[in-house]
């Protein structure tokens, strides 16, 4: 502790202490009784801490404690979903109805979420996303852009994505990629296969996936970059990763509850809430994620928060827009994931805060002295049921409605406030 | 798997329990005693429509059936409208070009709205696979499905058996080819489920790119060649060729399909010797059919086709409207 500070520091700085709760530090190994000291904003010590005199107390009651979530993607600014599932950051796609390829836009997404929350804006890879001309992107990042995205749609031009790798790359920018090799995709809405087949839907075969990661690998390879693949669904895709990483290239990936938990089946009936990009893919696939995740392959969950209403959901299959909304459930689906045995409750931590923070460049997803004072109290046993008509969200596009789950978050803190 | 009691012909079940369905969306719904129930029905309707002058028959007299087609159609439209008014219904044909779905209306609020006009029957076709599906949840009346993009278009299949069953006497042993773009057609989907359903042997012959994979769970056993697929077959049902496949994206040409996957003489000529020729309309004659095919008498059942369509479109409107009829068992 640093008693040299002068007075005037001291009377306006607040400490908080958090105590009798279960430390689910990204780093640890797992659940550790121990209080988080907080100053201000920020974390300054956490575990076995001697609780300052003039720091306020707050009881966490037995719950877990853990760094607020960090969404590394998500297509809408919506608060009261984000807040209801323990998001307290997101990483905003710049697919939105004016691409975030601009500096003013930029701006003003960083502002859409404060005081108590915060966006991170993904700065469009090109000009309104068309995969052309690179877009201004130190610009952006000097703006607020935490990282650089091809949106929901993969750069055709190889000649481009070379480019927008390495001018990404000196700014010391993370590309995150969509990989799906548009070729193939066109207009499908499907995986190739027997479920397509017997609904007479527009489908690509899954390896479009691992087609496109293998390209960007290489660019990547060529270029140094740094790059992130939002969503690998797809065993090939799981696969090209792995090598990719042994071989100490900077790829990391990214997946979400629904590729984990459903399978290509759950669009039977033309179920549009199941209707997501890129589309669900076959059980062997969803095995092989979970076992990705397992194994370490995977770095990110994210819950792609898409919330969309009956005016792009309520149509034909192939009409709909893709997307689901995802944020409140993507705490409580992914402890499936501690509770089969798969991951440990730390290191899913890491997997949804942890590792999309430093993704991003951001202090925060830890509890590293010094990392942002955004905190959650979790009882990971509560159980609750998914009603899609009763989300907090803008929209309650699920497909896991009327899903049993567990795992609620009580208290949510940001910047050292609680909400 | 649940056990599935099988009843031995459709006449140990009666009233509803022979159709309990209220809606005709796909085939894939129906048991194989429902589609033969069906085709029995049609059959009925097949000897009056050959037999009387006057066709008319009052049943659906002062119901109002509503043909609602989102996308452009002439014979299916004509047939069922054929259909409805010998029955008596009073028809009114929805148009997309003319409807309020050209100024932004959604699928859904067309549904409403057609919905509170109190249809007691809504034939409905659109683009978009599974569209029919969605309105039906959304209306009172019983929905028939005349087609939704790639994915079903029961009445078809249903006109198809029959014209089959009239002329070969039944399915058992029978060797079906569906031949041509397999991919983009919901008339080779709800036939192969049909075909397969009511015992025939189907075969899916097509080019591999205009194949959809899985192809087998439908009932069907993929063929890449032409002379493969039609060697031995008692039926030959040939598909429509959409112009805006032809021209490189799925195939390299018209003459070049037709060369590979065209159904000459010559070719029908490995099929057996009484095989008999199909095709859904409208034909692209020269491209997978040529004409003289088309129009040989004694191997085409082209018009018997249309023929049973207008029967089979009845004896659906008769099936799905009981209920609201207030026939005896079929409430």
């Amino acid at each position: 502790m640093n008693l040299v500070a002068d007075n005037t520091d001291r009377m306006s700085m607040s400490r908080l202490a958090i105590v009798n709760g279960k430390l689910a530090d990204p780093a640890g190994a797992s659940l550790a009784s121990g209080t988080v000291l907080i100053e201000d904003d920020r974390i300054v010590a956490t575990g076995d801490v001697v609780v300052p005199q003039d720091a306020k107390t707050v009881d966490a009651g037995g719950l877990v404690v853990a760094p607020g979530l960090v969404d590394l993607g998500v297509f809408a600014t919506d608060k009261p979903a984000f807040h209801f599932g323990g998001i307290t950051r997101a990483a905003l796609m710049p697919d939105q109805s004016s691409p975030l390829d601009d500096v003013g836009l930029i701006r003003q997404a960083t502002r859409e979420g404060k005081p108590d929350f915060w966006v991170h804006p993904i700065a469009a890879a090109t000009r309104g996303l068309k995969g052309t001309e690179l877009a201004e992107i130190g610009m952006m990042q000097a703006a607020g852009a935490k990282a650089v995205g091809t949106g929901r749609q993969w750069i055709a031009d190889s000649g481009v994505m070379l480019r927008v790798l390495a001018y990404a790359s000196g700014l010391g920018l993370t590309v995150i990629s969509h990989a799906e090799d548009s070729g193939l995709t066109g207009k499908a809405v499907a995986t190739s296969g027997e479920t397509a087949t017997r609904l007479g839907l527009p489908h690509a075969p899954a390896c479009a996936e691992a087609m496109a990661i293998a390209r960007d690998i290489m660019l990547a390879r060529e270029t140094g970059a740094a790059v992130h693949f939002r969503l690998v669904t797809t065993k090939a895709g799981f696969d090209v990763i792995r090598s990719a990483k042994a071989e100490g290239l900077r790829v990391t990936c990214g997946i979400s509850p629904a590729y984990l938990f459903l399978n290509d089946q759950a669009v039977t009936d033309f179920r549009t809430f199941a209707r997501l990009s890129p589309p669900l893919r076959f059980e062997d696939d969803r095995k092989a994620a979970l076992e990705a995740v397992r194994d370490g392959t995977v770095d990110v969950i994210t819950s792609s928060h898409d919330p969309r209403g009956p005016e792009d959901k309520r149509l034909p299959f192939a009409d709909a827009s893709p997307g689901m909304a995802g944020a409140e459930t993507l705490l409580a689906l992914s402890l499936n994931l501690v509770r089969d045995g798969l991951v440990s409750i730390n290191r899913l931590v890491t997997l949804l805060s942890a590792n999309p923070a430093r993704i991003l460049g951001v202090d925060a997803g830890s509890f590293t002295a010094g990392s942002a004072a955004d905190l959650i109290f979790v009882d990971p046993d509560a159980p609750w049921i998914v009603d899609s008509g009763k989300m907090a969200a803008q929209a309650g596009n699920t497909p896991f409605d009327r899903v049993p789950v567990q795992g609620r978050v009580r208290r949510i803190m940001k910047g050292g406030v609680f909400l | 798997m649940p056990e599935v009691i099988i009843p031995s012909t459709s006449s140990e079940l009666t009233g509803r329990a022979l159709f309990p369905h209220r809606h005709l969306l796909s085939i894939a719904d129906l048991k194989p005693w429902e589609i033969r129930f069906l085709l029995d029905e049609a059959e009925q309707w097949a000897k009056v429509n050959r037999g009387n002058a006057r066709k008319h028959d009052g049943r659906l007299a002062g119901m109002t059936q509503i043909n609602a087609f989102f996308e452009n159609s002439t014979r299916t439209l004509l047939s069922f409208e054929i259909a409805g008014k010998r029955l008596g219904a009073d028809v009114v044909n929805m148009h997309a070009g003319q409807s309020s779905v050209k100024k932004g209306e959604t699928l859904i609020d067309t549904a409403m709205t057609l919905n509170a006009m109190a249809a007691d029957v809504i034939v409905i076709r659109h683009a978009s696979s599974g569209a029919v599906a969605l309105i039906a949840d959304m209306v009172d009346c019983a929905v028939l499905n005349a087609g939704d993009g790639w994915h079903q278009h029961p009445t078809q299949a249903l006109l198809d058996a029959l014209t089959i069953r009239r002329r070969k006497g039944g399915f058992e042993g029978l060797i079906v080819a569906i031949c041509g773009d397999i991919l983009h057609s919901r008339v080779a989907r709800s036939n192969m489920l049909s075909l397969s359903a009511l015992g025939a042997q189907v075969r899916a012959v097509a080019p591999p790119t205009l194949m959809p994979p899985e192809v087998g769970m439908l009932g069907a056993t993929p063929c890449y060649r032409m002379d493969e697929g039609l060697d031995g077959a008692d039926v030959v049902m040939m598909l429509r060729l959409q112009n805006e496949r032809m021209d490189g994206a799925f195939i390299p040409s018209p003459r070049e399909y037709h060369m590979l996957y065209g159904l000459t003489p010559e070719r029908l000529a490995i099929a057996r010797p009484d095989a008999l020729v199909m095709h859904p309309g409208p034909m692209n004659r020269g491209v997978e059919i040529s004409s003289n095919v088309a129009d040989d008498p004694d191997r085409s059942a082209i018009t018997e086709q249309v023929e049973m369509g207008v029967a089979v479109r009845m004896a659906c409107l008769d099936v799905l409207t009981r209920g609201a009829r207030g026939m005896e068992g079929w409430s």
